[in-house]
């Protein structure tokens, strides 16, 4: 079975040739959970493109959709309560969502990996870590035992896991946090896929193990030219590292912008309130903003901009009509209705 | 690992001694005269009464009684019955037809509960899952011997698909239904931790991980959900042979099986104390094996449990 091919039909042609056709691009998408207490939206409209690699970072505080936003290109959502109701996921060109299961799966891995956060509980508790690298092999592959695990030692070589050779039949329980999210990016990493979405992959990590895996990722980026989409809910992290930042509120996208730009001159309150909420190292002893209020209930979220209870900007219109993303100059987007105001400061606090 | 079978080997000793005087005393215990039960209606005359009394240790202190039995044990030699047979011979005849007994049975219990528990739990809150758990909780609510009859009347009477009763020899074939019957309550038992353990791990993010990583969806059920889903179920079934083994007299008396279940049933009838105490320290046996290899088993499915 050829692996390199996959099959496309007619209206699903893929982008041959330019090399600089995004190899991501989510259009429209919504996605909604269906449960007892209601429909949540957790995901509404968002729309953005990865080029070959590109490090993207999608932002936002807890339960702004981020996750199910990635579980929804990967395919991998909890359905039911989870459906994708609207949108399209294009992998090359190609309509990834409307492929039969089957020829979905081969892009999982393949295409498309993922880094989860926890990697203790993303990780098999039975099986060892060389086994867990060397199934990638073995499934897509076809890879015998013998090379499959002579492929695991070079990637836990390549992911800079001291003594390779002589751990590969150790249990994820026998390394400490960074180390097994070094074996998850092995595993991500192990087909080399064009893009890796990495699900908060430091959060559950000490802060100078933090800094090691963003440093890693970026450098096996670098050298494998990987898209990246850096899902996270801390600025801070992805300062260095992204290109450009999407930053979701409530399931949608609010803003995006490239990083540089982002940072110097948010073109959305809630980006402004995110950084302010920042510490600073020249701001030392000050005291630290914090974004009043709580994000919304997505069984019930706040009609107009969903940000608009906690904004200290809201107008009347804030609350009656929903700002769309709007294009703004500088090749980035905001979903304000007064983002001209936000971005040269003229807007009085109420 | 080797150091922990020896100190588990070592800590067999006591409970086992333990095990064995309790049976012992309580089996003494038991109310009638032994030497009644051995010279029948007529009585024995007193030489040979006084014989009698010399060989079973009758009238001795107990502890006289069980270190002379022990030390038969140790040389194999379990005694004789009343009736002069040699209670080795008893149980060579009787064992091997309860463990053919057992097996059938256990694996039936593998065979079925495992993979229909499986999808019950793949397919939670649908109606197949509903009559499993209600199938189940039908079955674990009736008394065994109830179900034995019923399926005797009507699988091997009625419909005539089974022997009704099984012959002397109890071969595999004429076993089948007594095993299906003596299987039935640990099979639902099974099915329902392995729903219930598949449920729970079905939200696990290593399953997650697992579709993520593109592999087939039955490698991602079999390979990973179903591997960390057995682990209760293995201990479950490793309690479980112990209670084949010994819990058989119900089955073993409705089919007229001579197995361990219904020498021991007649035995303890008769007060017949070499009997009953030999069947019973070879069941104590079974059961601490299976206990610890159980045990072991568990250390290889779970390597997060490490003996030290
Ligand atoms: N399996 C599920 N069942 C029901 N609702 C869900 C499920 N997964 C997600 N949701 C809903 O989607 C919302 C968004 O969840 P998501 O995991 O995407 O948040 P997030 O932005 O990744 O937050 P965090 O920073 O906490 O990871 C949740 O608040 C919840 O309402
Ligand atoms: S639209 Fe109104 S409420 Fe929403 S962010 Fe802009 S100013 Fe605030
Ligand atoms: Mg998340």
């Amino acid at each position: 079975m050829s692996q390199d091919t996959i099959n496309t039909t007619a209206d699903n042609r893929p982008h041959d040739g330019d090399p600089n056709a995004p190899v991501l691009e989510v259009e429209n998408l919504h996605v909604e959970f269906r449960t007892r207490d209601g429909v949540a939206k957790a995901v509404t409209g968002v729309t953005f493109d990865l080029l070959p690699g590109e490090t993207l970072a999608i932002l936002g505080e807890s339960g702004s959709g981020k996750s199910v936003t990635a579980q929804a290109i990967m395919g991998i959502l909890d359905t039911p309560p989870g459906f994708v109701t609207q949108g399209s996921v294009r992998f090359r060109g190609v309509d990834i969502q409307a492929l039969p299961e089957k020829e979905r799966r081969r892009y999982r891995g393949e295409k498309i990996a993922m880094i989860f956060q926890d990697a203790l509980s993303s990780l098999n508790p039975v099986y060892s870590v060389g086994y867990q690298i060397g199934e990638m092999f073995r499934v897509h592959r076809g890879a015998s035992r013998a090379d499959a695990k002579t492929k695991a030692i070079e990637l836990m070589d390549r992911v800079h896991i001291p003594a390779a050779r002589q751990r590969v039949n150790d249990y994820p329980h026998q390394f400490s946090g960074g180390m097994r999210q070094r074996i998850m990016i092995a595993i991500a990493l192990s087909l080399d896929p064009d893009i890796i979405i990495a699900d908060e992959p430091t959060t559950a990590l000490d802060v100078t193990v933090q800094a090691q895996v963003m440093q890693l990722l970026a450098d096996l980026q670098a050298e494998s030219k990987m898209g990246l989409i850096l899902i996270t809910h801390d600025l801070g992290v992805v300062a260095d590292v992204a290109d450009k930042i999407s930053v979701m509120y409530a399931g949608r996208l609010i803003e995006q912008a490239r990083s540089l730009d982002l940072y110097s001159n948010p073109a959305h309150p809630y980006t402004e309130r995110l950084l302010a909420a920042i510490p600073r190292v020249d701001m030392k002893g000050q005291e630290l903003y914090t974004i009043k209020g709580i994000p919304p209930n997505l069984t019930d979220i706040p009609a107009g901009c969903a940000f608009h209870p906690r904004c200290p900007y809201a107008q009347s219109i804030c609350s009656e009509k929903t700002p769309p993303l709007e294009v703004v100059p500088g090749d980035r987007r905001s979903a304000c209705h007064f983002w001209k105001e936000v971005l040269d400061g003229s807007l009085q606090i109420r | 690992m080797g150091t922990y079978v020896l100190r588990r080997l070592l800590q067999m000793i006591p409970v086992f001694f333990g095990a064995t005087f309790l049976i012992f005393y309580l089996v003494l215990g038991m109310p009638g005269d032994p030497l009644a039960v051995m010279c029948g209606e007529r009585g024995c005359d007193p030489s040979t009464a006084n014989a009698l009394r010399a060989q079973f240790h009758i009238g001795e202190p107990l502890y006289v009684q069980y270190f002379e039995y022990m030390k038969g044990i140790l040389t194999l030699d379990f005694g004789e019955t009343f009736s002069r047979r040699p209670v080795l011979d008893v149980m060579g005849d009787a064992f091997p037809i309860t463990i053919r007994l057992a097996t059938l049975a256990f694996i039936i219990e593998i065979f079925i509960g495992v993979p229909l528990g499986l999808v019950a739990g793949l397919r939670r809150g649908k109606f197949f899952d509903s009559s499993i758990l209600l199938g189940t909780l039908l079955i674990i609510s009736i008394p065994i011997f109830v179900i034995g009859f019923l399926m005797q009347y009507f699988l091997g009477l009625k419909l005539g698909w089974f022997r009704p009763t099984v012959s002397g020899e109890a071969p595999w074939n004429e076993l089948l239904l007594p095993a299906i019957v003596l299987g039935t309550v640990s099979l639902a038992y099974i099915m329902r931790l392995t729903r219930t353990s598949v449920v729970e791990n079905i939200h696990a993010d290593y399953v997650r991980t697992a579709v993520a990583k593109g592999l087939p969806h039955r490698r991602v059920v079999t390979v990973h959900l179903l591997r960390n889903s057995l682990i209760p179920v293995v201990t479950y079934l490793g309690a479980d042979i112990g209670a084949l083994m010994g819990g058989a007299i119900v089955t073993e008396r409705i089919f007229n099986i001579k197995g361990v279940g219904g020498t021991l049933y007649q035995a303890i009838n008769r007060g017949e104390a070499p009997t009953i105490v030999s069947i019973v320290v070879i069941l104590v046996i079974v059961y601490l094996v299976f206990n610890l290899l159980v045990d072991l088993l568990y250390a290889v499915l779970d390597p997060r449990i490490r003996y030290a």
